[in-house]
């Protein structure tokens, strides 16, 4: 640790902690305290550790779980995909080679790695935690410094527990007053990334504060951090408190007893001092928000669903202008258009991004009573098996399922329809997922992301729907 | 890691903003459980039509441009995901450097993993590239990383900037690990502190 008596960041306190060398060209050798691993972007690294004649250093501080291939239908049959199926057998080979902790296809425990590592206590403030997959990011919301990475650092984790880097700059987003009626923590994500850009947070990490954050739960903090790559930085983090240690207290992998009590006292010193500096300042206020969702093709294409498709001309520079064009052209939308005009054909709810019991618990609140509009496809797929658990014991599955609603095994599904879930080419959906990138859910496939209480919204009236109608 | 010292090519012009991984390799193919073989689905729905027809309009499936070496794009290249695959499937290709004005940092960082050399230049720079990758064959540009130099068609020199230790590993292809693997002691120090300084993290 260097001793310092210069006001520092959250960043700078966790980045501090983990230096193990700092070579003299400055380049930074950083330990690694958690490793999250799925079967997407492993088998590689884990092929490079045995050419290599590698051991994974620190099995027991890594966790490895299959969440993107598999189905969200019965299981008891596997996956039907041949490709998909050998994905999930090497990392099931894999983690027996190599002694790494996994959770099964069948395993209660078993779901999206950004939702079962918080799930679990394995997610704790002033880690540092990777794992290869950009929304690693989530778990920033814990106080934790995490972000994603590709596959030869993933080998690089596996084999040496560490990593090289260089540190990020510092960006403050200070969120002031509350969250108007009807406006959650995907709203205000939405339109953070619409203020600052798909490139705003490139080289940053961005720690959100302001009262308006300290109000939220932790599921809905981890929405926020869960998108910070989406405004372009690798990581995002929110200063622990009494929220943040409410909810990991008794998680199965959380410190207990006289180990508790020492690591909150050390997670209190964790926060950003007064007067810390920070690269680059942005500031919103709650107050100003409606429930926003994306038209175009970037996630920061957005527009309050009070809004309308925007016009080229609106463009700043030629290069958004083609941008522009090339989305409206894609979604198939004309400038001017009212959002709330647009119709959809499929309703997605699920993903890392919002797939917790919260976010359920929100799209049943709309559904309760009222039923999925006609020739609407509307799936549920909640984000791990303890979610799914909970949710039945709650009885949400059933006012969902009344409401038509399908509710399905928990897995990454139509976030990125690596599995079965995919939209057909021109389908229309809404989607609590993070990316509406072309094709994403689907080759020619149209994704408005958007809060689960405005997919819900979406479900009910077949269109994008202002949620705070149906709420009065 | 291959090296990358220096290179003379065809540059092939893809003048998009923000160029997402999902576009460079669209994700039925990373199923795979391999490093290979990618190169054929670089940029896959661009490419060809949903029957699986060669779109003749996209750059990459128009001569010279099938043996480009090097890519000109717009910002914010390389965003979303973090997969691997994206340099993978360029690789692949026979792409060995891109020049963009910006890139997203962890495919910027994946680049160097796998000999690729990612140059962030200023906008009007990547302009005027552009225009000389427009022209084909017949403007084939070098890259010397070793000077941190862009020889244009014209003769122009163009400078760049790069970090010194990626520099140093790219040029001498040198494997990370390897070299982390030298600092075992000092890492198995670190281990030792955290046992006293954050017990509970040791579970
Ligand atoms: S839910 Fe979507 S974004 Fe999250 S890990 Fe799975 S595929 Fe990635």
């Amino acid at each position: 640790m260097t001793a310092t008596s210069k006001p520092r960041t959250l960043f700078d306190k966790i980045w501090q902690n983990h230096l193990v060398d700092v070579q003299d060209d400055g380049t930074c050798l950083i330990y690694i305290d958690r490793h999250l691993v799925h079967e997407v972007t492993s088998p590689q690294a884990f092929e490079g550790l045995r050419t290599s004649g590698r051991q994974v250093r620190r099995p027991e501080y890594t966790l490895a779980v299959a969440d993107h291939n598999v189905p969200t239908s019965d299981r008891s049959k596997g996956i039907a995909d041949e490709e998909s199926r050998i994905q999930v057998e090497t990392l099931e080979s894999n983690v027996k080679a190599f002694g790494v902790p996994y959770f099964g296809m069948t395993d209660a425990r078993q779901g999206i790695v950004h939702i079962i590592g918080p799930e679990q206590g394995f997610t704790l403030p002033g880690m540092t935690i990777v794992c290869g997959d950009s929304h690693t990011a989530t778990h920033g919301a814990f106080g934790s410094l995490a972000f994603g990475i590709g596959t030869s650092e993933v080998e690089h984790v596996l084999a040496t527990q560490t990593l090289v880097q260089a540190p990020a700059k510092n960006m403050r987003v200070t969120v002031k007053g509350d969250l108007p009626f009807g406006v959650t923590s995907k709203d205000l994500v939405l339109a953070i990334i619409g203020k600052i850009g798909t490139a705003g947070g490139t080289g940053y990490v961005i720690e959100y504060a302001g009262e308006a954050i300290r109000k939220l739960s932790m599921e809905a903090r981890m929405t926020i951090c869960n998108m910070s790559i989406e405004a372009g930085a690798r990581a995002g983090l929110i200063a622990p408190d009494e929220i943040t240690y409410g909810y990991i207290k008794g998680k199965p992998m959380a410190p207990k007893g006289a180990a508790w009590e020492q690591a909150v006292a050390f997670w209190k010193t964790l926060p950003s001092d007064a007067g810390a500096v920070y690269d680059k300042e942005v500031e919103l206020d709650a107050g100003d928000l409606v429930p926003t969702v994306t038209w175009g093709t970037s996630p920061e294409d957005v527009a309050p669903v009070t809004g309308t498709v925007p016009s080229p001309d609106s463009a700043p520079n030629p290069g958004k202008r083609e941008a522009i064009e090339r989305s409206l052209a894609y979604m198939d939308l004309t400038p001017g258009m009212k959002i709330s005009d647009v119709k959809v054909d499929t309703v997605f709810i699920g993903s890392c991004t919002n797939g917790r019991i919260e976010d359920i618990r929100a799209v049943a609140e709309v559904a309760k009573g009222r039923k999925v509009a006609a020739n609407i496809r509307a799936m549920v797929v909640p984000g791990s098996g303890l979610v799914k658990q909970q949710a039945e014991d709650e009885g949400l599955d059933v006012i969902l399922k009344e409401a038509g609603f399908d509710w399905r095994e928990p897995g990454c599904s139509m976030c990125l329809a690596m599995n079965a879930d995919k939209l057909a080419p021109g389908e229309r959906c809404a989607s609590t997922s993070n990316r509406n990138f072309e094709g994403r859910q689907g080759r020619g496939g149209r994704t408005h992301l958007m809060s689960p209480a405005m997919a819900a919204a979406a479900a009910i009236t077949g269109r994008i729907a202002d949620v705070r109608e149906l709420m009065r | 890691m291959d090296k990358f010292t220096t290179l003379t090519g065809i540059a092939a012009p893809l003048p998009m903003v923000n160029i997402d991984t999902d576009m460079i390799i669209p994700k039925q193919y990373l199923k795979t459980i391999k490093r290979t073989g990618l190169g054929q689905f670089l940029f896959d729905e661009m490419r060809r039509d949903s029957t699986g027809k060669e779109n003749p309009d996209f750059v990459l499936n128009k001569e010279p441009y099938t043996k480009a070496e090097i890519l000109v794009a717009g910002d914010n290249f390389g965003c979303g995901s973090s997969r691997e695959h994206a340099p993978w499937a360029l690789k692949d290709f026979g792409i060995r450097a891109v020049i963009a004005p910006s890139f997203a940092d962890i495919f910027y960082n994946n680049c160097f993993k796998n000999g690729l050399l990612p140059i962030k230049l200023p906008e009007e720079i990547v302009e005027q590239l552009m225009e000389d990758a427009k022209l084909g064959a017949n403007a084939r540009i070098t890259i010397d990383l070793e000077k941190q130099e862009i020889t244009r068609p014209s003769g122009e020199t163009i400078a760049f900037e790069v970090d010194s230790f990626r520099k140093h590993c790219l040029i001498n292809g040198l494997d990370d690990i390897g070299l982390t693997l030298q600092k075992d002691t000092k890492i198995a120090g670190y281990e030792e502190k955290l046992k006293l300084s954050q017990p509970w993290l040791a579970a």
